[in-house]
């Protein structure tokens, strides 16, 4: 699997993404100017990484601007072909402004940016540290858009403690249901706040970044 | 000829709108009393050349729905100010 991270104007996780992948990982990178277009060195068992950052000063929204960018555009497209697309952080937020995700990130409950380590679990209940980084982190949904996520078993991540317990003060900026990261119907999308590039090296002293993207099928 | 036009952008009513309560925070520090909610948006004006008042509406009327506010989140009201 290779794999591409998607620059933007703004983006600054895109250097520790590509690291991440690169020399920890062990994955081919190739890094895509937001104003160019071309993609087809990708096939759809490929992955385009939307990485963190504040594209376009987060401007208006966060990644309201980027969505319609020349190389979202692309990537919009390789999505509905079935392309693999992980956005994180800010491109979460892109992803869910482009519509390839549900819902939509609001600014953070308790009105702060927030930037610590903080514990995520699948539902499997085994918790991983990874870091947050965000002022704009509240998963939002309306309440049956939320169900049906439950329901298809598309909610990837939930905040929680360091056992595994998912409940209300382990959650960061107020997301509802407690929500970290998501993935669509068609399980080729995936969308998540906290950073699992941040934490792959074990120079850094936390690889539980490497299970994130092994259960999102990424490794 | 140029329309001018201004539009509103407004959280939806039942979300929790952080930076309004901060600034609510900071009107009862100023000893303002009677200030029962605060909620921010944007205001945001547009000039648009087009051949009509309904023409230029639309045109507002398509940003709006496709950049400048974000459904999910917001709504918006769109005011013809010539």
């Amino acid at each position: 699997m290779k794999f591409g991270i998607v620059v933007f104007p703004g983006s600054n996780c895109d250097r520790d993404m590509q690291d991440a992948l690169q020399n920890e990982l062990g994955k081919e990178v190739v890094m895509l100017w937001h104003k160019d277009k071309d993609i087809s060195m990708f096939s759809t068992d490929d992955c385009i990484v939307l990485p963190g950052g504040f594209s376009y000063g987060d401007y208006l929204r966060c990644g309201a601007i980027a969505r319609f960018s020349p190389m979202m555009e692309s990537v919009i497209d390789f999505a509905k072909r079935g392309g693999k697309v992980l956005g994180v952080c800010n491109g979460f937020q892109i992803l869910c402004e482009s519509g390839l995700l549900p819902g939509a990130l609001l600014p953070n409950a308790q009105q702060q940016f927030v930037c610590k380590n903080v514990y995520i679990t699948d539902d499997a209940k085994t918790p991983l540290m990874v870091p947050v980084a965000h002022g704009e982190g509240r998963y939002y949904a309306e309440e049956n858009v939320l169900d049906e996520l439950e329901a298809a078993g598309q909610v990837m991540f939930r905040y929680c403690d360091e056992k595994g317990n998912i409940e209300p003060l382990s959650n960061p900026n107020g997301a509802m249901r407690n929500i970290a990261g998501i993935r669509n119907k068609e399980n080729n999308v995936f969308g998540m706040m906290p950073h699992p590039e941040r934490a792959i090296s074990p120079a850094l002293g936390n690889i539980d970044g490497i299970q994130v993207f092994k259960l999102l099928g990424l490794n | 000829m140029t329309y001018n036009v201004q539009i509103k952008v407004m959280p939806l009513k039942d979300l929790l709108d952080p930076q309004g309560k901060a600034v609510l925070g900071g009107l009862l520090n100023l000893g303002l009393k009677g200030v029962e909610e605060v909620r921010i948006g944007k205001h945001i004006t547009l000039q648009i050349d087009a051949d009509s008042e309904d023409a230029a509406k639309q045109v507002a009327e398509e940003a709006s729905k496709k950049l400048l506010a974000n459904p999910v989140m917001e709504f918006y009201e769109i005011e013809m100010i010539n």
